[in-house]
């Protein structure tokens, strides 16, 4: 069920209209394909890197390729899918106005979520020890992180004004990384939340 | 392929199971092969396991490779020393779960091993064909097998399978009868040989065409150009394994002796095996065979026998549902070989996934146990199987 789900995908899922066709990017064990598919009958398809992980999703019976996401998304035609989702994983993007614009290229909505930097906790640290921030949501130290882009629920509102896409519809949470429990952040999100979900469409 | 045939570890097993024939192409109704030549009548050894449900749902075609046959699995007698080339995963609750699924396996045209081929006896001549066998393609084994899945009164096969030149019959059954096929799994395969493939091929055909008893393959009854195959047997086994393999299996080590022994003797553990798996093969397989085979497998161009070039385009035609597989350490076809034919079923919108399994052994990998592997398939399977339900 939806509860067993990282809180961040419970909320994505249910953004979801059912029967839609949805690529998820970074897919990990496909937790939120199958939910989507046991539960809204999407048809679903996810991309991930890891040989472990695609395995344990075409296992659970999820239709999934092995590979880089930045390279996948090139091949569909366009306007494939009614959603591409990239949870969890913008921060880690190389060129992140590129595989948005594919993103939009390939789906009629795209789906993203990430961490927020500005989170109070993050400002705290930084403000006081003067190290860079070490959070939950971001556990790595600065030469070991792979989240390479800091990122604020602000800047990608920003980001939308410089690179041309709409955002329909957002969600600041606060939660962890792997947690299914989390909640709605509606007072001040930017320092508040620790991950923002955005709904964005071609510009 | 190579001969990794062992029993499977758990005991489990399909039982006895038995070869069966099906005969057709009578004159003057002869198969029509793709070079324009008229075969016929034509034998198609296949055996079954399993059982077909009365909807006639549950059938999974397994297609071999270079040097396989119809024996998938299972034992021919109580006491038949070894099961079939891939009892590891086909059996009850295996991978291919023969509690579940109606799985079927037929010698391919032109091998020697109970289907018609260059040493079967010509009927015009009451003599083995020997070089007068026409030329076969991929096409022309699926064309074959495919009048055995007629013969069988299946008009849609739930899954088509196999490995390297058995990937490639998978890829052909997707394109040549698109209606019949509901999903596939090309395994460690590719849509076209690439020169490596081939110049292998052809050093392997040169030493058979080189041993003097080949005589143009008029050999038959006579003696077998068997030094000539045992040598095309140990090119093909080095490239079915890895630089990596070879080095874990055998290293340097020497063969029973502690020194060299400064002759030509097999003195290195590698020369030896491979001189064993040389012996082996001629005792089973036929020369002739051999060179049609490799020929077949070298003349398959998936784009040009399907479009003008094109390999999207010839996947237009397709419409099953793929399970894509390559595996890290296969030089011969390599992963880059299987990412090629997942981009253009994907630009085709076709459903498709694909992995690449970290495994050391080379081309060989499909063949051995890999419990991720099995996974794949079982997952695979129950899922396309619960969609048609």
């Amino acid at each position: 069920m939806a509860e067993n789900m990282r809180f961040d995908l419970q909320i994505i899922a249910s953004w979801i209209e059912p029967g839609s066709k949805v690529l998820d990017l970074g897919c990990g064990e496909g937790d939120l394909l199958y939910f989507l598919k046991k539960n809204k009958e999407v048809d679903g398809i996810g991309i991930e890197q890891a040989e472990a992980k695609v395995v344990q999703c075409i296992e659970k019976g999820l239709s999934v390729l092995q590979g880089d996401i930045n390279e996948e998304v090139a091949d569909y035609p366009d306007n494939t899918f009614d959603y591409v989702i990239l949870s969890q994983t913008l921060q880690q993007v190389y060129e992140p106005a590129g595989l948005i614009q594919s993103l939009l290229r390939i789906g009629r909505k795209g789906i993203v979520s990430f961490p927020n930097f500005s989170h109070w906790r993050v400002r705290f640290q930084l403000l006081t020890s003067g190290y860079a921030p070490v959070t939950k949501q971001l556990p790595y130290d600065w030469h070991n992180t792979p989240n390479i882009r800091v990122i604020t629920l602000r800047d990608f509102r920003k980001f939308s004004r410089d690179v041309g896409f709409h955002i329909f519809r957002e969600a600041a949470i606060n939660t962890n990384s792997e947690d299914r429990l989390g909640a709605i952040v509606e007072f001040i999100p930017n320092l508040r939340a620790t991950y923002g979900i955005f709904m964005i469409g071609k510009g | 392929m190579s001969e990794y045939i062992e029993h499977d570890p758990t005991g489990v097993s399909v039982g006895i199971v038995e070869k069966r024939f099906f005969g057709f192409a009578d004159p003057p109704h002869e198969m029509c092969l793709e070079s324009g030549a008229r075969l016929g009548p034509v034998t198609i050894a296949y055996e079954t396991y399993g059982t077909l449900n009365p909807k006639k749902s549950n059938a999974v075609l397994i297609l071999h490779a270079l040097s396989g046959d119809s024996h998938v699995a299972g034992y021919y007698s109580e006491d038949d020393p070894k099961p079939g080339w891939w009892d590891i995963m086909v059996g009850p609750e295996k991978g291919i779960d023969t509690n579940r699924y109606f799985v079927i396996c037929c010698n391919i045209l032109g091998s020697c091993m109970g289907s018609t081929g260059p040493s079967s006896t010509n009927p015009k001549t009451d003599r083995p064909y020997g070089p007068d066998f026409p030329m076969v393609t991929i096409g022309d084994m699926v064309k074959a097998q495919k009048a055995v899945i007629d013969h069988l009164g299946i008009s849609r096969l739930l899954s088509v399978m196999g490995g390297s030149i058995g990937g490639m019959q998978v890829l052909e059954w997707c394109l040549r009868y698109p209606e019949m096929v509901i999903s596939a799994v090309p395994l460690a395969s590719t849509t076209r040989h690439s020169a490596l493939a081939i110049a292998f091929n052809e050093v392997a055909r040169q030493a058979i065409m080189a041993d003097p008893n080949w005589n143009n393959g008029e050999y038959y009854p006579g003696p077998r150009p068997d030094l000539g195959l045992a040598v095309a047997r140990m090119i093909g086994h080095i490239t079915y394994l890895s630089d990596e393999s070879m080095r874990h299996k055998f290293g340097r080590r020497l063969q029973d002796k502690g020194d060299f022994s400064f002759n030509f003797d097999a003195d290195f553990q590698v020369e030896s095996y491979l001189r064993y798996q040389g012996r082996k093969f001629v005792e089973r397989f036929d020369a002739n065979s051999f060179l049609y085979i490799t020929k077949a497998s070298d003349y398959f161009d998936l784009a040009i026998q399907h479009d003008s070039g094109s390999v999207v385009k010839a996947f237009s035609k397709a419409k099953a549902k793929f399970l894509v597989v390559s595996f890290t350490s296969d030089w011969l076809y390599p992963t880059y070989q299987s990412r090629a034919m997942v981009q253009a079923m994907k630009k085709n919108g076709l459903d498709v996934s694909f992995c690449e399994i970290e495994a050391e052994w080379g081309h060989d990998a499909f063949l051995l146990p890999n419990d991720r592997l099995d996974g794949l398939v079982k997952g695979f399977l129950e899922r396309v199987h619960d969609e048609i339900q």
